[in-house]
């Protein structure tokens, strides 16, 4: 089943012509990775599945429903999460307060929501964590913390950016982890990635972007060996593979 | 409420220039703040008025010509504005915006009160005797000193833009305020930019209350009214827009005083009020955008 | 802090806090009885104001709107048409209530924030003193004077200052009352997620929207509540009382002060600023606008070094305690 599709989506800012005619479409429970350079476009498009950039043209369906032009509010309501490529955590509120504002979605009461927090916190190695400021935290807790609030909001998709871009070996090896456990729990990921171990090792599926549109698609064997992908990435800075 | 006939209206859309052309100035120093640090220094009025007691004390002491005043209310007042910005701006660069605003209130409410405390909140007036005559062309009456602060203020503005434009210092001002980063990889020293930056507007404002002195009241009071009609200019020209801030200026000077023909009394400044509402809401980046000059 | 022990000690302070100020009128005297109502006043204003710009972290400058709206629909209907002031109160309270959605909705639709939603709503609480001004020169020149009925709960005024305390006393609980349960619950969490980053918190289902506009119709109510009580207070109102900006700095110092988005933070910050306002209003004697200086430095000082107000203070400096040890 589809959970995740987009049409034609088009965004252009001011001259920039940030994402063109793209479709692609989300199998229920794969793990979808979305590669390109910087600048390819690929925040854009988180931002136009999850209602904070309004397209151009084009059309995202989600569990089957348009909603295309939705606020972000109404797509995370409808089961849809996402987390940023900066982290955007609640900085002066504690580690626990901001997964259990998350929680809050779907748990209106504060002595459960708070119980749903503290669960979620153990699942990503937060819990000794949880009355420290989101401010104090390090760049790979606030990844985790990203992705800890997002799940806290019970979602059936999840949208991730380049969380395991900036982290440590270890950490980044944890994160990696985590994801497999996400998907685990039945939840479909869409993920935007830099880091080569992370995409090859999880994704089912890769769609690569370049200058705002879908140059290749495919499973991650012939991604790594695809020409046109390989002279999309001439002259960036970064190896594929580098990770062992 | 009578419509004027249209002497009146041409005399109130003559005076609305020649005030025009001073609110461009007061709002071009504000701008100029905004564009290069994103303060939104609400002390600016305060600064104005320190600028017309400065004329005001001159004249009374010393008999000094109120134009002369120029030359010691322009360095007092560029002094003042480094000063402030060197030890009390300077802490809060990285603060939320609310709270930069809060402080630069906090500012004003001293530097008005503390004159209120020194000077009393009697209403002075100074005279210019050799003005005193208004010229007529046609059935319009031109006073002369809003004549001759209309001439400054153009002649302060375009050498501002020659500094801006011509000088290293003015472009490193220009460069901070367009690529921050970037100024800062140059090895342009950010901090002495922005206390210049707030002493020229500071001395800008300071200037522009020596011109008004002349025609307008003095008292500590004063620098309320003119800030807030400085933010409808600055936001109606674009924040951070030079140009923007002088054009402001006089469309809202024609709109204030072409106003007051149809409004009664204190309504003038309700309409001003309205506008910067109606522009914040549906028109935040001003009639010519957020660029800065 | 949320052990039984802990929650106990915090209850058994406040009976003893309450006990405290329900008595101290019997051994003050009235002059004394006023100050301390100021406070309680100010305190209020600020509960009020921190509601929407302490916890929902949108600052305005321009609560005097408010106020006054209150101020004036509760005694222009008590003059004129003899409406009672306790109904006239509760009146006073929605009109602010719809001014708050009217303008919430417009900025909050437009998207303004930070310091420009700040000026705006400075811009609209000048708006009101202008056309109050224009409208109260020719009816009223003197301002509004509310007839003596007498001494009179039904009236809402009194000879003595006792009851005015203990009105305000009960409001400013109910205040305080009202943001400890939105700080315990759903809604509080919501308020301050928008405040520390709005678009974190939209995409975590928080419909920002909703609940700024929530937040603001609570604290235009109680401002606007406030503005009844103060008419009632000293029977008279005019243009600069009710919708002056020296109102809005009042009611934005307080939280500053002690504390934006903290329960008690306005209260200490109102106690500390009244206190320092009669000081300097007896030493000083009749030079107008002394306290507004004294306000000043106080902003300055609390900006610069103090961002999260005295109890924001206290809280970073426990914590750094208890971490650094």
């Amino acid at each position: 089943m589809v959970i995740l599709e987009g049409r034609g989506l088009t965004k252009a800012f001011g001259g920039l012509q940030a994402v063109k005619d793209l479709s692609f479409a989300l199998r229920d429970g794969e793990i979808l990775g979305i590669i390109g350079p910087n600048g390819a476009g690929k925040t854009t498009l988180f931002n136009l599945l999850t209602g904070f950039y309004r397209p151009d043209a084009g059309r995202v369906f989600f569990k089957g429903e348009n909603v295309t032009g939705l606020r972000p509010h109404q797509i995370c309501k409808r089961g849809l999460a996402r987390t940023f490529q900066i982290t955007q955590p609640f900085a002066n509120l504690t580690v626990l307060e901001n997964v259990k504002i998350g929680a809050y979605s779907r748990i209106p009461s504060s002595p459960e929501a708070t119980q749903e927090a503290l669960r979620i916190l153990g699942t990503v190695g937060l819990y000794e964590r949880r009355d420290e400021l989101a401010s104090a935290l390090s760049v790979g807790h606030r990844k985790n913390l990203e992705l800890a609030k997002a799940l806290a909001t019970r979602p059936e998709l999840i949208l991730l950016d380049e969380v395991v871009a900036g982290l440590n070996p270890k950490e980044g090896d944890d994160m990696i982890a985590y994801i497999k456990g996400i998907r685990e729990q039945g939840i479909t990921v869409l993920l935007i990635e830099h880091v080569m171990k992370a995409i090859m090792s999880l994704c089912n599926r890769i769609i690569v972007i370049h200058y705002g549109e879908r140059i290749a698609e495919g499973v991650p064997e012939e991604i790594s060996k695809n020409p046109k992908v390989i002279e999309a990435y001439l002259g960036e800075e970064y190896v594929l593979g580098r990770n062992q | 409420m009578s419509l004027p006939g249209l002497p009146l209206l041409l005399q109130s859309i003559v005076n609305g220039i020649l005030m025009g052309g001073v609110y461009g100035l007061v709002a071009i120093g504000l701008t100029l703040i905004f564009g290069v640090m994103k303060i939104i220094n609400f002390a600016h009025g305060s600064l104005m008025m320190l600028g017309m007691f400065t004329t005001y004390w001159l004249y009374v002491f010393l008999g000094l010509d109120p134009y002369l005043s120029l030359l010691f209310s322009i360095p007092c007042l560029f002094v003042l504005g480094l000063l402030i910005e060197r030890f009390l701006i300077a802490q809060v660069l990285d603060a939320p915006a609310h709270n930069q605003l809060l402080l630069t209130l906090g500012i004003s409410l001293f530097i008005e009160n503390f004159a209120l405390f020194l000077w009393t909140p009697n209403f002075r007036t100074l005279e210019v005797t050799y003005l005193r005559k208004a010229a007529m062309v046609g059935t319009v009456m031109i006073s002369l000193p809003k004549l001759v602060a209309f001439i400054f203020a153009i002649i302060l503005t375009i050498l501002l833009y020659c500094f801006l434009k011509r000088t290293d210092m003015g472009k490193a001002i220009r460069a901070a305020s367009e690529e921050r980063e970037g100024a800062l990889t140059v090895g342009i020293n950010l901090r002495r930019i922005y206390y210049v930056a707030f002493g020229i507007g500071a001395a800008c404002v300071g200037a522009a209350g020596t011109l008004t002195a002349p025609f307008f009241y003095v008292n500590p009071n004063v620098g309320g009214i003119f800030v807030i009609t400085a933010f409808v200019v600055v936001v109606l020209g674009g924040m951070g827009n030079f140009i923007g801030a002088l054009v402001g200026g006089i469309i809202i000077g024609l709109a204030e005083s072409v106003g007051a023909a149809f409004v009664p009394g204190q309504l003038k400044q309700f309409i001003i009020y309205f506008i910067f509402i109606l522009v914040l809401l549906f028109k935040p980046e001003g009639l010519f955008g957020r660029t800065s000059e | 802090m949320n052990s039984t022990a802990g929650r106990t000690r915090n209850i058994l302070v406040i009976i003893i806090t309450g006990v405290i100020l329900l008595i101290l009128p019997f051994f003050m005297g009235g002059y004394y009885v006023h100050l301390v109502t100021m406070i309680f006043f100010f305190g209020y204003l600020g509960v009020a104001w921190n509601i929407l710009g302490g916890y929902a972290g949108q600052f305005s400058f321009g609560h005097a709107a408010f106020f006054g709206v209150g101020a004036f629909t509760s005694t222009l209907l008590q003059v004129h048409l003899g409406v009672n002031p306790w109904i006239g109160l509760f009146l006073a309270g929605i009109a602010g209530l719809i001014l708050g959605l009217c303008i919430g909705s417009l900025s909050f639709r437009y998207g303004l924030r930070g310091p420009y939603f700040a000026l705006a709503m400075l811009a609209l609480a000048e708006m009101f003193r202008l056309m109050a001004v224009e409208w109260m020169t020719v009816r009223y020149p003197l301002g509004i004077t509310i007839p003596l009925k007498g001494d009179s709960l039904w009236y809402f005024q009194f000879r003595s200052k006792v009851p005015y305390y203990y009105i305000m006393l009960f409001m400013m609980a109910a205040a305080l009352y009202l943001t400890h349960v939105i700080e315990g619950k759903k809604i509080g969490s919501y308020f301050k997620a928008i405040r520390e980053n709005e678009s974190a918190a939209e995409a975590l289902g928080i419909n920002a929207f909703k609940y700024k506009l929530l937040a603001m119709a609570m604290s235009s109510f109680l401002t606007a509540v406030g503005g009844t009580f103060y008419a009632q207070y000293y029977l008279h109102i005019d243009e600069e009382s009710a919708f002056g900006v020296a109102i809005s700095i009042e009611a934005l110092l307080g939280p500053i002060l002690g504390g934006a988005g903290t329960v008690l933070g306005p209260v200490l910050g109102a106690g500390i600023i009244e206190g320092l306002s009669e000081t300097t209003r007896n030493l000083l004697g009749g030079y107008s606008g002394v306290h507004l200086m004294v306000y000043g430095t106080i902003l300055i000082f609390v900006i610069i070094f103090l961002p999260g107000g005295i109890l924001g203070g206290l809280q970073t400096a426990f914590r750094k305690l208890s971490r650094g040890g």
